[in-house]
């Protein structure tokens, strides 16, 4: 009862939020002013530590969407048009959809409608920093589920058919358990885990549940499934600070990965604005480290074109100035070579559990 | 045996022949492809310089046929003059021979080392005869020889001689076979050469066949003859000490006074006066006596004396239209300006600069802009780096004219920049002639030409952008901004707002809005005007009713039209600023708002919003 009025209350204030948005409009229709809004600039070059020094947050430098320009225009029709869908198709229908369908309902807006999902993707998220809401306060959904969890935990998910309790081990199959998109609704009963693993790749995650790594290590793994969903981050979140496990991330060692890591741990310059929310600054990267290419003589590829675009852009990132960053992505360049986490099984299927994971658990003071 | 006697004994004549092999390179003979260039643009050189002289539209045809991959036979073809018989032997076959050498006029070669070099590299590579055929007029008959080059007297050598049946009119053709090879796809290659010839020869005809058969016409574009150079007798400021002396010892004047008078242009009795006296000569004196001492004082006093500039109708620019036509027909482009420079004068030679900028069309996009460098209108295709023109480019500054310019270098974008030095003397940077040497005259005449065509292009291109600006802001005014409104009262469930004064703000535009109020009996009237222009505007506002207008501010003008009254405002406001003009009507506020809309005169129709323009 109290959560559907809660729900309820939360409704009516998104309403409220995202309507105050198109009465500035009118108002400034009504004040011979050129409609317009203004949102922070979401490139790498505006942002900065949050007030604890912890997370990448979006800084001051601001950017202007004025109907002055044919693109600027546009966008605030497009912005009018999802408004309103958001208003009456979804609030005041409690109905949701999902960040594609969006895309799609669009196709009978004539010159609002979108060319592309990242571009409506995109006006969400500039409708969550204008508002401070987040898109599930709309009632957009993201296409897929989070990726899945496996390791020595117990939860409480609500469902819309109720509660359910399982153990992340014993109550679920191989492929462990599926993060829901919201995962607010979880509840952490109780857990013998010591530390939390977040892996890139499936088969990394495959190989360390098939080698027992999560029995012998006690330890969370978390599929992040290339670069991670809102909720799976927004779990590690929950599960670091809730449960005080420390995380580390285990990924490819080539520039993209680095990025994979920085958007866990300090927040990603697309959704700045959901940083403190969803980054975990205790995050730490177990690798692959560049050095560990050197170190453990690992199968590399060659760095191409676009891989040494990624690295140069990484030093100028922000998130990356740290002197180890620094070393490993110059250390990369040096080498010119990337190397998947799958290259440890030419050293046998065990030597990532056996061998290289202790060893930099070890060194880094974990599990 | 005496020093001096073993030395002679070494000292032999070096023959041509070696002088050739030995400077192959400063004669444009080095690689196997510039051979081939080099022969052809000699040959066509030689061809267009003779119709041009003998007033003829020339017609040239260059036929290519290739062995093997470093053997080249080539053929070119003209409907020119012909050459008399008793001639071809020397003008093919003779090293340095040929009427230009000893003449003070713009032409193509400049030397006439030429084509017998291309007769004698052909003679040496492939160790056959050239083949030559002229015919001199319809009914003359056809003279086919073939030629070698004697190199040790440097005379020519004549292996055949005979007359055959040949269908043109008129005419010469020569066949060269040598080491060369036949390359497409870049700058420096007989394709781009002719292509270049065609631009600043649009009077030519031009058919390339290329070894594989493939036909290329570069069509003419006009029927116009170039303009006959005139020959002018040598200006003093360009006479070398040399020189001078060779003229005194061979003149056949009888005094200085009229040597001087009959050497040189623009010297007349007083110059020659001038110049004897400033030297110390006796006017009377034999030139053929002139001392060295006395030469160079002589040579001294041309510079000290005041002479006028050389005569320049001995220029024949290819003209503004022609260099038009010309890119215009190779080229499919937007936009073109062309310009041709007042003669001007280095060191006693005239020459003059002509300019073409061509852009748009389906010219590359993101390239350096391509440069056409031309002299005494023969393409310059190697060494560009140490042209002129290429330097003079470089040192303007081409963001100021809207082309981006990084580096400094060339600008970049998709246009065509030609420059054209003509001159009676084009002051080279070496013998093969392919880059014009910085002479500061020449620079500065470059740079003037070319900043006059970029200020065209900037101003077309700043126009192409208004356009364009303008363009954009009618889309947001009539297609997106009106939408906005309406989805925005949609949502709120409120009046679609009015966008007129946003629109007036956009488009930059004078805003007028007549308010009425319903004040007792009557209406208060107000006129409101806003500029959200850059600019200050003047025109003239008329209300015209029906009804008597009271207590207005400021008073109109009141013209009696029939039964109405047009009541009219002198308006001026600068940018940003805003009046009201009110009044009063003793009309209820439902007839007001049937008034009819306010008009203006005097002002463009875009430039307003909420009136209607009349301009009579």
């Amino acid at each position: 009862m109290t959560e559907k009025s809660n729900k309820e209350i939360r409704d009516s204030q998104s309403k409220t939020t995202l309507k105050k948005l198109i009465q500035d409009f009118y108002e400034q229709f009504e004040s011979e002013t050129i409609p317009h809004i203004v949102l922070p600039s979401r490139t790498k070059k505006n942002i900065e530590l949050n007030e604890n020094g912890d997370v990448w947050v979006y800084g001051d430098s601001e950017s202007l969407r004025s109907a002055k320009t044919v693109k600027g225009a546009n966008q605030l029709l497009k912005t009018s048009h999802v408004v309103e869908l958001l208003i009456k198709g979804h609030l005041d229908q409690n109905k949701s959809s999902t960040l594609r369908e969006l895309y799609y309902i669009s196709e009978n807006w004539d010159i609002a409608k979108f060319h592309e999902q990242a571009e409506s993707d995109r006006l969400i998220e500039d409708l969550e920093i204008i508002t401070g809401l987040q898109r599930e306060d709309f009632h957009v959904r993201p296409e897929e589920n989070g990726a899945t969890l496996y390791g020595p935990i117990k939860i409480k998910e609500i469902t819309k058919r109720g509660e359910r309790t399982m153990h992340c081990q014993d109550d679920v199959g191989e492929a462990g358990y599926q993060i829901p998109y919201n995962v607010e609704t979880i509840k952490f009963m109780e857990h013998d885990a010591k530390f939390i693993i977040a892996i890139e790749t499936g088969g990394m995650q495959d190989r360390l549940i098939e080698n027992g790594f999560d029995e012998k290590f006690d330890a969370i793994l978390v599929h992040l499934k290339g670069q991670p969903a809102r909720s799976t981050r927004r779990i590690i979140k929950r599960m670091n600070e809730e449960l005080k496990l420390p995380v580390v991330v285990f990924t490819d060692g080539d520039p993209w990965s680095f990025r994979i890591y920085a958007s866990v741990a300090y927040g990603a310059i697309k959704s700045a604005h959901l940083s403190e929310f969803m980054a975990t600054p205790a995050a730490k990267f177990i690798g692959v480290q560049s050095s560990d290419i050197v170190e453990y003589e690992l199968s590399t590829d060659k760095l191409n074109d676009q891989d040494i675009k990624a690295l140069e852009s990484e030093l100028t990132d922000p998130r990356f100035e740290t002197d180890y960053w620094k070393d490993q992505i110059n250390l990369m360049l040096k080498i010119g070579k990337k190397a998947e986490q799958q290259a440890f099984a030419g050293k046998g299927l065990d030597y990532v559990t056996d061998v290289y994971l202790p060893e930099r658990l070890g060194e880094m003071g974990v599990g | 045996m005496v020093i001096a006697e073993e030395l002679a004994k070494k000292q032999k004549a070096i023959s041509i022949a070696e002088f050739f092999e030995k400077n192959r390179q400063i004669l444009g003979f080095d690689s196997s492809p510039r051979c081939l260039l080099t022969s052809v643009k000699e040959a066509v050189d030689n061809s267009l310089d003779a119709c041009e002289e003998a007033g003829i539209l020339p017609d040239i045809f260059i036929k290519l046929e290739s062995k093997s991959r470093d053997n080249v036979t080539l053929i070119v073809e003209d409907n020119g003059p012909g050459i008399v018989k008793e001639q071809i032997p020397r003008v093919f076959a003779k090293l340095l021979y040929g009427s230009r050498f000893h003449s003070v006029k713009q032409s193509r070669g400049q030397q006439g080392i030429g084509i017998s070099a291309a007769v004698l590299y052909s003679q040496l590579t492939s160790g056959r005869p050239a083949k030559i055929v002229s015919k001199i007029d319809r009914d003359a008959p056809a003279h086919y020889f073939e030629l070698l080059i004697n190199t040790q007297p440097n005379e020519p050598e004549i292996i055949g001689d005979k007359i055959i049946e040949w269908d043109r009119l008129r005419g010469t053709r020569i066949e060269l076979e040598m080491a060369a090879s036949y390359i497409k796809g870049r700058r420096q290659s007989v394709y781009e050469y002719l292509k270049d010839t065609a631009i600043v020869n649009p009077h030519a005809r031009i058919t390339l066949i290329e070894p594989d058969n493939n036909q290329i016409i570069f069509e003419r574009a006009t029927d116009k003859m170039p303009v006959e150079p005139k020959e002018i007798l040598p200006h003093p400021h360009g006479i070398e000490l040399g020189t001078l002396m060779k003229m005194l010892r061979y003149t056949e004047s009888d005094t200085l006074d009229s040597f001087l008078r009959s050497s040189f242009s623009r010297i007349g009795t007083q110059t020659a006066k001038d110049i004897c006296k400033k030297s110390g000569i006796n006017p009377g004196k034999d030139p053929k006596i002139v001392a060295l001492d006395e030469v160079k004082r002589l040579h001294e006093a041309f510079r000290k004396a005041k002479i006028q500039a050389p005569p320049t109708d001995c220029l024949s620019p290819i003209t503004e239209e022609l260099i038009r036509k010309g890119l215009e027909k190779e080229h499919t482009i937007d936009f073109i300006e062309t310009t041709t420079r007042p003669a001007a004068v280095h060191s006693g030679h005239p020459f003059q600069v002509e300019a073409g900028i061509a852009f748009g069309g389906n010219l590359a996009r993101e390239e350096k802009v391509e440069i056409l460098r031309f002299a005494n209108r023969v393409p310059l295709l190697y060494q560009q780096g140490a042209c002129a023109i290429a330097h003079a480019v470089e040192n303007i500054k081409w963001k100021n004219y809207s082309l981006d310019q990084p580096g400094g270098s060339f600008p970049v974008g998709p246009a065509i920049i030609l420059v054209h030095v003509a001159s009676t003397h084009i002051p080279f940077t070496s013998e093969s002639k392919e880059a014009i040497a910085d002479v500061p005259e020449i620079v500065e005449e470059i740079e003037l030409a070319l900043k006059d065509v970029a200020r065209r292009l900037k101003l077309y291109l700043s126009r192409q952008d208004n356009l364009q600006r303008r363009r954009e802001k009618e889309e947001i005014i009539q297609k997106i901004l009106p939408r906005i409104a309406k989805k925005v009262g949609e949502i709120l469930e409120r009046p679609t707002p009015d966008i007129t004064p946003v629109v007036a703000k956009i488009m930059g535009n004078v805003y007028i809005q007549r308010v009425v109020q319903q004040n007792g009996k009557g209406c208060d009237v107000e006129i409101r005007l806003k500029n959200h222009g850059e600019g200050t505007y003047s025109f003239n506002l008329h209300e015209t009713l029906e009804y008597q207008i009271e207590s207005a501010s400021p008073e109109p003008k009141k013209i009696p039209i029939g039964k109405q009254t047009d009541h009219l405002w002198k308006i001026k406001l600068k940018p940003g600023e805003q009046k009201a003009l009110i009044y009063r009507l003793n009309i209820e506020s439902v007839e007001a708002s049937k008034l009819p809309q306010l008009v203006v005169d005097g002002i463009d129709e875009e430039l307003i919003t909420g009136a209607k323009v009349v301009n009579v």
